[in-house]
């Protein structure tokens, strides 16, 4: 097991640079995500691990050899990689368990060995009575588990994943999140996993890189992404919640109840730090009118099956989002109390 | 019954017997063939069929036509294959160009690439002999040869399997190349393991389209085999009407048959394996998968400009020096040079210009007359059930598909007497090798309009629809304008074939009524090489213009439209 490491990587297509300056550091038997918005460069930092595309600038190592740097390129097939792509890549000329020991057959793996393998793999995936299929034949989500199997076959050092739930739908997601759960605990590999949905990184991934044009906005475990988001915008792609400005901490900072409460009491000029402050921080009183409670008005109501959000707005003309117990009229005057908030860095 | 309901009906009853009109006149000829070569065979023995099967110089020639075809096939295999891979997949520089270049040979009318080769060997080139390379007089023309004829249609037929593979290669996902170079295959296995299988029906439909080009070509066989007494299929028919006229014109249809059904046979295998190698695929593809050639890079260019070269260049070069000497057999110096053969063809008012003037006039008359049938036909086609779409899409083909010699044949077969009823004689005048463009090149007009209006949003209509515009004015008004690129690149695809064609004028041609193709080969027959060449310069001069014409609307047409753009 070796770990992977990215050292202010940049590529440039042109004038244009798609990645920019990115370094992380991962861990032998890390489960990564590479997150962001489409154009962000994290296909680009895929194909670059996988060896598609060549480095402007920096360089990757897996352990202490170097894979890529600008002098120097390791070709894709002597990298010990493996990759699911978002289109699956099945080869239509080979039948699945083809498909699967293709792999095997390059490091001239034959006979007993190679039969015991594909089955193996073909088992662990659930698709042993599908072997012989051609992989047209198969459904999205089973020629995704093709895939996944001819990615087990050879133990690689990394398996590199390039949005590979994009083209299932909703209920497949959940089942194959699971199965990309178990492949991980059970191969002990080294993932990277690239995806624009911040909720299958944040269910599968140790951690998360965020980017954003290029750039690494954010490096952290997805626990840390949500309760402390270094700005705004990474607060605003990651869970819900609102912005509001303070009077109150400085950035990295978290705010609790009183000091929050105080710091957006103050005058409108002296609250110039903006603080995230998640739905579920904020306390809904309907009736009791408690002193230090901040005034707020219902705008909207949606049912969410097992609580309703509440669109508010605050006196101060902010706009606030809470979760609450039960529905409320429109136009109604709440008392609302923050709980905590997280100091947010001002956007550069 | 609304005004709206009514109106509607009458387009579509007018437009449906359009359609079936058109379906029908595709059809009789065969139907012409089918009947005169099976008509007589209550006779037994003595029926044309039987003769013509008994006879040894048919299973001869069918045997040439079979010979030199494959071997042409396999030179067009080579070559193109080579080429589209190359190109497709490779980091080479100049794609543009050399896919432009490779694909000029396909455009070049038959009897103007075999006269150019014809300059370009043998005792009488004037090229060799202006570089003092010359054979010694009265050794053979290596051309004139069985492999000489496979060459040229191997070299005329290689872009076909180019086209074919690289299709296919160019819907190849790029995912597939690289999950197999990331599973650990090298450069070499993948295009072994993956590349070649996935792509491997392409390369056999390319294989079967440059055979049944090569088996239906007349123009190589009759100037590079006549001279020399060697007849494939489509010149042993032209010779027996050239020697005996329609008398025997009953074993010639049953000659016909038998190519017909050899071209009928090889389309079928073709449509098979393009069924077979379509996989329906997934992924980014469009894109030509970056194999980089590294250090052999120069060497590759240098092999396929190399190639270009002696396929394409030189010959052409032979062709202007042939052009510029004052006669057959002098070599060019700046003494000899003479544009005197460009004076005879534009300057002097007798056959060659009367042959230009009839090629032009008649391939410009059909390519309009089928851009006129081609909105209305393909609008009708396009709300047919699918099944009964390509049935008659089938039917519009068949004049298309099978050799120009049996179209020919089946069309004197027809027209020989006059038309009853109306009473007008076609035969011996330009009006039959009309009649016969407009039957054989309709579906060519017809194929980028189809496809542009099948790619053309059903909503843009009904929007019109639902705005209060009946059927003609939404054919003029909205369908029309979007579809005019395409069309008028089906007119303008049906000029550049019709105005070089040869095949079915050969045989339909009369004094008086020659066309440009029939002239190259008469000029040559009659030893004016010269003469020939000059207006074989000009020929290649105005399909390379036409060719640039095409490319520069090619943005504006449906993918597939321009067939030397991918």
């Amino acid at each position: 097991m070796a770990g992977l490491t990215i050292d202010s990587v940049t590529k440039c297509f042109g004038e244009h640079p798609a990645v920019e300056a990115l370094s992380l550091d991962i861990a032998p038997g890390e489960f990564v995500a590479l997150l962001g918005p489409s154009g962000c460069g994290k296909t680009t930092m895929l194909r670059m691990l996988a060896g598609f595309e060549s480095l402007s600038e920096g360089e990757i190592r897996l352990g202490g050899r170097i894979l890529a740097s600008r002098e120097h390129h390791v070709a894709p097939e002597r990298r010990n990689m493996a990759m699911v792509f978002q289109s699956y890549a099945l080869w239509p000329n080979m039948s699945v368990a083809d498909n699967v020991g293709y792999p095997l057959k390059l490091r001239r793996l034959a006979g007993e060995t190679y039969r015991r393998r594909v089955a193996q793999a073909l088992s662990l995936v659930g698709l042993s009575p599908y072997a012989e299929r051609s992989p047209q034949e198969l459904s999205g989500g089973q020629r995704q588990r093709v895939a996944l199997a001819r990615c087990l076959v050879t133990d690689p050092d990394v398996v590199l994943l390039d949005e590979p739930l994009a083209n299932l739908d909703r209920h497949l997601r959940a089942s194959m999140e699971q199965s990309f759960r178990e492949f991980h605990r059970r191969t002990q590999a080294t993932l990277v996993y690239v995806t624009h949905d911040q909720s299958e990184a944040m269910a599968l991934a140790d951690r998360i890189a965020v980017m954003r044009e290029g750039r690494l906005v954010q490096w952290a475990t997805p626990e840390t992404l949500y309760r402390q988001p270094r700005t705004a915008w990474v607060a605003s792609f990651i869970g819900q919640g609102s912005l509001l400005n303070v009077a109150a901490g400085r950035p990295d900072q978290r705010l609790e109840e009183a000091m929050l409460m105080r710091g957006l009491a103050s005058a409108p000029a002296e609250r110039t730090q903006p603080v995230l402050v998640r739905p579920e921080h904020v306390t809904v009183l309907s009736d009791a009118l408690s002193p230090q409670a901040l005034c707020g008005r219902v705008e909207s109501v949606t049912f969410r099956g097992e609580r309703y959000e509440l669109y508010l707005r605050l006196e101060s003309g902010e706009a606030l989002l809470a979760y609450h117990h039960a529905a409320l009229d429109e136009g109604r005057q709440v008392a609302l109390i923050l709980r905590e908030g997280w100091c947010l860095e001002p956007e550069t | 019954m609304t005004p709206g309901l009514a109106d509607s009906s009458q387009h579509r009853w007018l437009l449906t017997l359009l359609m079936l009109v058109i379906v029908a006149l595709s059809l009789v000829p065969s139907l012409r063939l089918l009947m005169e070569s099976l008509g007589g065979l209550g006779q037994g023995s003595e029926s044309p069929l039987w003769r013509v099967l008994q006879a040894e110089s048919t299973w001869r020639a069918l045997w040439r036509s079979l010979y030199t075809s494959g071997l042409g096939m396999l030179i067009a295999l080579v070559l193109g294959s080579l080429f589209a891979f190359v190109i497709t997949l490779t980091d080479i520089r100049g794609k543009a160009w050399l896919v432009f270049c490779f694909m000029l040979p396909m455009m070049i009318p038959p009897q103007v690439t075999a006269l150019s080769w014809l300059q370009l060997f043998g005792p009488a080139s004037p090229l060799l002999k202006s570089i003092g390379m010359a054979p010694p007089l009265g050794s053979p023309q290596p051309l004139y040869s069985a492999e000489g004829i496979a060459l040229l249609l191997g070299i005329q037929s290689a872009p076909l399997v180019f086209l074919a593979l690289r299709t296919s290669l160019l819907s190849l996902p790029r995912e597939l190349v690289e999950a197999a170079r990331i599973s650990g295959a090298r450069q070499a296995q993948v295009w072994r393991q993956i590349i070649l299988p996935v792509t491997r029906g392409g390369l056999i439909a390319g294989a079967a389209m440059a055979f049944i080009s090569s088996l239906g070509n007349f123009g190589i066989p009759a100037m590079l085999g006549i001279p020399v007494g060697y007849y494939v299929l489509p010149t042993l028919i032209y010779q027996r009407m050239a020697s005996f006229g329609t008398g025997v014109l009953a074993e010639m249809a049953s000659l016909s048959l038998l190519i017909g059904m050899l071209a009928l046979a090889g389309v079928a295998l073709q449509q098979a394996w393009m069924k077979r190698s379509r996989f329906g695929l997934m992924g980014h593809s469009g894109r030509a998968h970056d194999f980089s050639l590294g250090r052999w890079r120069g060497g590759v260019t240098a092999l396929l400009v190399t190639l270009l070269l002696v396929i394409l260049v030189a010959p052409l070069v032979a062709l202007v020096v042939s052009s510029l000497v004052p006669a057959v057999g002098v070599p060019l110096t700046w003494e000899t040079v003479t544009l005197n053969a460009y004076h005879e063809v534009i300057g002097r008012q007798g056959a060659t210009w009367r042959a230009v003037r009839n090629s032009l006039w008649l391939a410009g008359c059909a390519a309009l007359v089928l851009m006129l049938c081609s909105l209305p036909l393909a609008y009708r086609l396009q709300r047919l059930p699918p099944r009964w779409q390509s049935l008659a899409l089938s039917a519009i083909e068949l004049p298309y598909a099978l050799p120009g010699v049996v179209l020919a044949v089946a069309c004197i077969l027809l027209f020989v007497r006059p038309i009853p009823v109306i009473d007008v004689a076609l035969y011996g005048t330009l009006g039959l090798i009309f009649v016969a463009y407009l039957m054989r090149f309709l579906v060519v007009c017809l194929k980028p309009v189809a496809a542009g209006l099948a790619q053309l949003d059903p909503s843009l209509e009904e929007a019109a629809q639902l705005a209060g515009a009946g059927p003609w004015r939404r054919l003029g008004g909205i369908v029309l304008p979007l579809l005019a690129p395409a069309l008028f690149a089906g007119g303008l695809l049906v000029f550049l074939l019709a105005v070089n064609e040869l095949t079915v004028s050969a045989l339909l041609w009369s004094a008086g009524n020659e066309t440009l193709g029939v002239l190259i080969f008469n000029l040559d027959e009659g030893g004016e090489s010269v003469l020939a060449a000059a207006v074989s310069v000009l020929v290649v001069l105005m399909v390379a213009t036409l060719m640039l014409c095409l490319s520069l609307l090619a943005p504006r047409l449906p993918k597939g439209v321009v067939p030397w753009q991918g």
